[in-house]
């Protein structure tokens, strides 16, 4: 009786606690768990998607892609382009101001583009490509070329790593030097008095921002903020998300694990989106350097040992959540989609595989695979090829790291004896993706290349050409060219592509099919 | 007294120096560039170079090392290499949830695992003694991360009596900060709790042997008396070392524990830097850590000498 009594206390105490604990949010707040922590403000000092992620709140673009990948109009009212395709003058929509309360002017465009051009890969090709830039008055600036460029709007569109504009105080300073203030002209403003690194960033909407009149598309359109503030939490325990997600703690789980997504399907609490039709392309790199993949043949015979399917069952699992097959470098979706060249790619023929690295040189050593321990994702996927490699009669030696640990590895020219390696993971995904140029794994400039070096002459000038072409009707022809010489050259293989749905409560409305989380738009009923 | 107290506080210097090269060396010895992760998944090589020159990386490790001796020496712990924040700020940042949930874990497990453990100890061999001891037995055999995510699913998710995660400054209410801290205070706490009961348990039995004890009951002292302040005073020293002890296991605990329950305490910052690389905050958080585990000894030191005159220096 005593026990029944001092437990009906114990559960009484406890509810007049969790009563206490009902603090909870306000219906305008949105409590969003994000993939990583927001540690750098720096849009252009870094590549990361929580921070690019960050830019699209507190930034603003002159302009965006729809959801047709077509660059719009953002913060840039209308545009002229000169007969000669040499001058671009841009004209600002009026009202802009930054979050210090001073005006959007083009200077401060000008700041932005140049401060950002170098770093961006698509922004050094346009740098090169530009003559001068002028301001002409407060809301007009000018762009001449030096020569007729036909990505002058895709590169300042582009969607990753786009160039934010900010005022020309903070824009001018070097690019070599990481900015910490967080002036933007955006939908939104970071506190950074309640930025607590680690833990939680906080964002309230910006009163005085202007919305274009369109509706939103994508990227593009008009940013609506319809929250007063949206709160950054960073959880590393998915799990822990998961509950506080179903317990009504958290509004917003932005990449939840895929072996999740079934279980939260059939919570009526909660829905599940997939807001990026691209998907992810795991991205399997040879190095260059390493024997026998240093010849066309050795990198050619490993397109003979996938298997994607596998792949893809051992790391995503879900079937609606990947593509069965996808042989387009530049993702499948997208635009530039083409299955060219990709044959070698649908089956799997081992002892051909053997063959073809045995022609190229290999001697029966052991193949070396990084395999990153704390991205069970990639080391899914790699041990798949393990697998395959083995089936082909071929040892594998799949030396396991961390994540940090494998990116200064592969980053290093090392013979195979000397810590070298021969095969790394890693994926990328967006409309960048799906540029032959803004790929950056698919670039071939030898030791200008990301790690695995890959060098192909003929392939950059494909590319370049491409770039160079201003008739858009040719451009569909040309990518066929770079996909069949990219499986002769082989920089890396397209592994297989995955869809990263995000899922959010019930009461969250208004979530946009925009690529990557944005949160204007969105609202809490 | 005065002398002993500082002997042991220079005996730090030394300590804390050792501490600091095995740190540095260890860490700058071992894989990973934090210059790669700030780049990003798609940078070049160029970024990435730019980048660790940028953050010093570059010199030689000697010059990297007294550069960081000379700024220790100026009470600068450095900044962040990824936010650019000071260490110092970001540690004082978290140490109100550590503390919180160290000092509510070691409330609740002190005040519960000592009289359990002298109940035991008294009712030896009975069925009191032995579900006592299994319960600690199971306590003890239970990871944290596990009795982390069965406490969640059943009070928070399915009866939602409790918060699932996270964690509320004192500042905001005594309601919401409390229910924020039972969860992880009872993961926690409940290995420490079976530990420390154990410990009292046997040290009791040892002492309950002893003559001035059998003497007491035979002098007619009732049993409260003969066990409080006679059995339990005698027996305080080595359940004083082990709540000493203790705090190291809590340390430990802490880092799982604040990452199940997502609180932002020294525990997480030290695996997000960990992982991440960031040289100055691992750094930072270890010579801290060191500094409060050197100075809990000293102070555990003279609590023996409160509570046993003999060993008064």
């Amino acid at each position: 009786m005593k026990q029944a009594k001092w437990l009906a206390r114990l559960a009484g105490a406890l509810l007049a606690i969790a009563a206490c604990s009902g603090a909870q949010a306000s219906d305008k707040t949105l409590r969003a768990v994000v993939h990583a922590d927001l540690k750098i403000l720096d849009p252009t000092w870094t590549t990361t998607y929580i921070t690019n992620r960050y830019g699209y709140l507190v930034y603003d673009t002159l302009f965006a892609l729809n959801s047709k990948f077509e660059v719009k109009p953002q913060m840039v009212d209308t545009y002229t382009v000169s007969d000669d395709k040499l001058t671009y003058t841009f004209m600002l929509r009026k009202g802009m101001t930054f979050h210090d309360g001073g005006p959007v002017r083009a200077a401060d465009c000008i700041a932005s583009i140049k401060r950002w051009e170098v770093r961006d890969m698509m922004g050094q090709m346009l740098a090169r490509q530009t003559a001068d830039m002028e301001v002409v008055d407060d809301l007009t600036f000018r762009l001449k070329l030096k020569e007729p460029y036909g990505l002058v709007l895709d590169t300042l569109g582009k969607a990753g790593t786009p160039a934010y504009i900010m005022p020309e105080r903070i824009a001018s300073k070097p690019a070599t030097e990481q900015i910490t203030e967080s002036i933007g002209s955006g939908p939104f403003m970071m506190k950074r008095d309640e930025w607590r690194p680690g833990n939680k960033a906080v964002f309230v909407r910006f009163p005085n921002y202007i919305p274009r009149s369109e509706p939103p598309d994508y990227l593009s359109g008009g940013k609506v903020a319809k929250l007063d503030r949206v709160e950054w939490l960073y959880i590393p325990d998915n799990n822990t998300t998961l509950s506080a997600l179903m317990a009504g703690e958290i509004d917003y789980f932005e990449a939840p694990p895929l072996d999740f997504i079934k279980l939260m399907e059939e919570n009526s609490d909660i829905k599940v989106l997939n807001i990026d039709k691209l998907g992810v392309q795991f991205v399997l790199r040879p190095n260059f350097l390493a024997p026998p993949f240093d010849t066309f043949k050795g990198r050619q015979a490993l397109l003979y040992l996938i298997n994607q399917e596998e792949v893809m069952q051992a790391a995503v699992g879900n079937p609606e959540l990947y593509l069965k097959f996808c042989g387009a470098f530049f993702l499948c979706n997208s635009p530039n989609a083409t299955e060219i060249g990709a044959d070698p790619l649908r089956k799997p023929d081992y002892a051909r595989a053997k063959a073809m690295l045995t022609e190229a040189g290999w001697k029966g050593e052991k193949i070396i695979l990084l395999l990153p321990t704390d991205r069970p994702q990639y080391a899914a996927a790699i041990t798949v090829l393990g697998a395959a490699f083995r089936k082909a009669g071929i040892p594998v030696d799949m030396q396991s790291a961390d994540w940090s640990t494998i990116s200064v590895r592969r980053a290093r020219k090392d013979p195979i004896d000397k810590g070298g390696y021969h095969i790394f993971i890693t994926t990328q995904g967006g409309p960048d993706a799906a540029n032959p140029v803004a790929n950056t794994w698919f670039g071939s400039g030898c030791d200008k290349a990301n790690p695995g070096w890959p060098c192909d002459p003929e392939l950059d000038a494909l590319v370049a050409a491409w770039t160079g072409e201003n008739d858009a009707d040719r451009k569909p022809g040309m990518v066929e060219k770079i996909q069949a010489r990219g499986y002769v050259s082989v920089p890396y293989i397209p592994y297989g592509q995955f869809f990263q749905p995000i899922a959010f409560r019930s009461n969250i409305k208004g979530v946009l099919v925009s690529g990557q989380p944005v949160y204007w738009n969105i609202e809490k009923q | 007294m005065f002398g002993f107290v500082l002997r042991r506080v220079l005996a730090t210097i030394p300590v804390m120096l050792v501490v600091a090269l095995v740190v540095f060396l260890l860490l700058h010895l071992s894989p990973g560039d934090p210059a790669a992760i700030i780049a990003g998944e798609n940078a070049t090589q160029e970024d990435i170079d730019r980048i660790r020159a940028t953050l010093g990386l570059d010199r030689p490790l000697v010059v990297q090392f007294f550069s960081w001796i000379w700024d220790l020496l100026r009470g600068d712990l450095g900044v962040s290499v990824y936010n650019k924040v000071a260490v110092t700020t970001l540690i004082a940042q978290r140490m109100q949830p550590t503390i919180s949930l160290a000092v509510f874990t070691m409330f609740f497990a002190v005040s519960l695992a000592v009289p359990i453990g002298v109940l035991a100890a008294w009712k030896v061999g009975t069925w009191v003694d032995h579900v006592i001891m299994g319960f600690a037995i199971v306590a003890f055999s239970c990871p944290v991360f596990l009795l982390g995510y069965g406490l969640v699913f059943g009070l928070a998710r399915k009866w939602k009596l409790l918060p699932v995660q996270g964690f509320t400054p004192i500042e905001q209410g005594i309601g919401p900060f409390l229910s924020h801290l039972v969860l992880p205070a009872l993961s926690l706490g409940l290995v420490y709790m079976a530990l420390l009961s154990r410990m009292t348990r046997s040290t009791m039995l040892e002492v309950l042997g002893e003559d001035y004890i059998r003497t007491a009951r035979a002098k007619g002292l009732n049993e409260r008396t003969v066990l409080l302040r006679h059995a339990l005073r005698n027996a305080s020293v080595p359940i004083v070392t082990t709540i000493g002890l203790g705090i190291a296991l809590l340390i430990g605990g802490v880092v799982v524990t604040e990452s199940v329950f997502a609180i932002p305490g020294i525990g997480r910052l030290t695996i997000e830097a960990v992982t991440q690389r960031d040289y100055p905050v691992i750094q930072g958080v270890i010579l801290i850590a060191s500094l409060v585990y050197v100075l809990i000894n000293l102070g555990i030191d003279l609590v023996y000498g409160l509570l046993d005159p003999r060993i008064r220096i």
